[in-house]
């Protein structure tokens, strides 16, 4: 990004650091591809929420965008809205907030992500946890009845409890089908019910190779394996890993979340670690927490020790002698 | 008496304690959840801190230098005792209401630091004024903090309703997080004024001398 600004005539004189072979990924084609690998998970979203779904969907973007755009305009620093971070924040947002939620809400939501979590910090790749999370945390602390769902629906949307909040016992009613958490025919907040459409969009991250396998399995996998272990209510080994796989906004949270470079550990070892942390608090908040999910707060809470692990798993130089820690 | 003025305003604006020493920030995040609690807070540590002030600098010629430190608590422990109780029996609801807080009074290291940095080594006039204007600087911010806090967390001031018919609050503002994203913009945005504030003539640069705040924890 900087190095394409400076200096025009000396372009070709390239004094630089390693590394020297440059692969054609930039910041705006990987936000780019993640948005697009989002938009099955929209589609459905919007099949099975309505078009109010669609309505909060773009009041998140385009919030998210203008907000970039004033912040940076008033900082005097470079306005970075075509990079796609700010588009994919609001996007993210959107996702996490129920369908019957009001605009404004998702309006400030958006404008905390952008303003507070990401350009106070110093804009993107400076914001130490992900700014679509914070926000999400900040929007059920400050509006905890939109955040929940647990208003009248206006419309003809689907209602009910979700069907962690139902596992968990703090609401009642009849667990649905595999098929159809698979598919995303469930309540739930806009982004995280369709299985289906997220792999598909996850399956494109990893083949495009946007995203590396290792914080998705070690978060999901972790998950599964405590969930069975413990999730059940006669005793060891008799949880239901597949529901909690499915239900909530572990799918989402996983491929498109954690996964996020800024807020994530660089290397393989500090990635698997992550992943698995992040599995483990989930585990801990379903199961024993006083949330329902727990998907959010552990992306969070792992965001927060990246800077640890990842010097913690820094690679030894070939050569060297091993540092002592 | 212009040396009194502009230790009265060095207080409130130079070294303003809350918002450009950084000191004494225990009460700041935690009791300005409503204008009302902050302004009772604020008028409990004036009172401490000037009457402290008087009696340290007072006794600053006999006072021996080793235990002068035990000596500034039990005086400003001493004062503490005394808001505590009057607000107990004048205000009960404040009192309750703000707690623990006015006990640690004691150990709230504006207090502490303006004994040492002042009051034991000036004049008792020059000490009020600076009790005085500390303790304005640190009401003001605490109201300028809960101001914030009480109208987007509960959508009222001094407890009369100010936002319009459909405002809904947000009610993570009167909470911990919402303290510390205000405190955050409110010391951003003093850090913005006090650079315009610098890089214009404004009359006489007065820095008042000797009265530089020492950081202490607390």
């Amino acid at each position: 990004m900087e190095e394409k600004k400076a200096m025009p005539s000396l372009e070709k004189l390239v004094v630089a650091s390693s590394p020297h072979i440059r692969a054609g990924e930039t910041v705006d084609r990987l936000m780019w591809q993640v948005i697009i690998a989002l938009l099955p998970a929209t589609a459905v979203s919007v099949y099975f929420f309505g078009m109010r779904s669609l309505c909060l969907i773009i009041t998140g973007v385009v919030t998210a965008v203008l907000t970039e755009a004033l912040v940076e305009k008033s900082l005097s620093r470079e306005v970075t809205i075509a990079d796609g971070s700010a588009a994919l924040t609001g996007l993210l947002l959107a996702f996490n907030v129920p369908a019957n939620a009001p605009w404004w809400m998702v309006a400030v939501g958006s404008a905390f992500a952008i303003a507070v979590v990401k350009q106070v910090f110093g804009g993107l790749g400076a914001n130490f946890v992900n700014p679509a999370l914070a926000s999400r945390a900040f929007l059920l602390a400050a509006w905890p009845t939109h955040m929940t769902g647990q208003l009248p629906l206006p419309l003809d949307t689907m209602t009910g409890a979700t069907p962690l909040a139902i596992l968990d016992g703090t609401a009642s009613g009849t667990l649905p089908t595999y098929l159809d958490l698979f598919i995303g025919n469930v309540s739930g907040v806009l982004g995280e019910t369709s299985a289906l459409a997220l792999l598909v969009g996850a399956a494109y991250l990893l083949w495009q190779k946007v995203i590396d396998w290792r914080i998705p399995a070690g978060f999901i996998g972790t998950v599964a394996l405590l969930t069975w272990m413990f999730g059940g209510r006669d005793g060891l080994f008799t949880g239901d890993p597949l529901y909690h796989v499915l239900a909530g906004g572990l799918i989402l949270g996983a491929f498109f979340m954690a996964t996020d470079y800024v807020t994530s550990p660089i290397t393989s070892r500090g990635r698997l670690i992550f992943g698995i942390g992040c599995g483990f608090i989930t585990v801990l908040i379903r199961l024993w927490g006083g949330y329902p999910e727990g998907v959010s707060y552990s992306i969070l809470l792992m965001n927060l020790v990246v800077p640890f692990l990842a010097r913690w798993t820094q690679p030894r130089v070939y050569g060297t002698a091993r540092a002592r820690v | 008496m212009g040396r009194m003025v502009s230790t009265f305003f060095n207080g409130v604006i130079n070294e303003n304690p809350t918002l450009r020493l950084v000191i004494g920030m225990c009460p700041v995040l935690a009791v300005t959840t409503a204008v009302v609690n902050g302004f009772w807070m604020g008028v409990a540590v004036i009172f401490v801190l000037t009457a402290s002030n008087i009696l340290i600098s007072l006794l600053r010629n006999v006072t021996p230098a080793q235990v002068r430190i035990p000596f500034f608590i039990v005086v400003i422990a001493t004062f503490t005792t005394i808001a505590d109780l009057v607000l107990a029996a004048f205000q009960p609801d404040i009192h309750a209401t703000l707690g623990l807080f006015i006990p640690l009074i004691v150990v709230n290291c504006i207090i502490l630091g303006r004994a040492e940095a002042v009051a034991s080594r000036n004049t008792v006039p020059l000490s009020i004024m600076d009790g005085l204007g500390m303790g304005t600087g640190f009401t003001l911010a605490l109201i300028i903090l809960a101001s914030i806090r009480e109208i987007l967390g509960a959508g009222t001031w001094f407890g009369l309703p100010v936002m319009p018919e459909g405002f809904e609050p947000a009610v993570v503002m009167i909470l911990p997080p919402g303290a510390f994203v205000s405190l955050g913009f409110l010391l951003g945005a003093m850090n913005l004024i006090t650079a315009r504030l610098s890089n214009r003539p404004m009359g006489s640069k007065s820095q008042s001398s000797g009265s530089a705040g020492q950081k202490l924890e607390g």
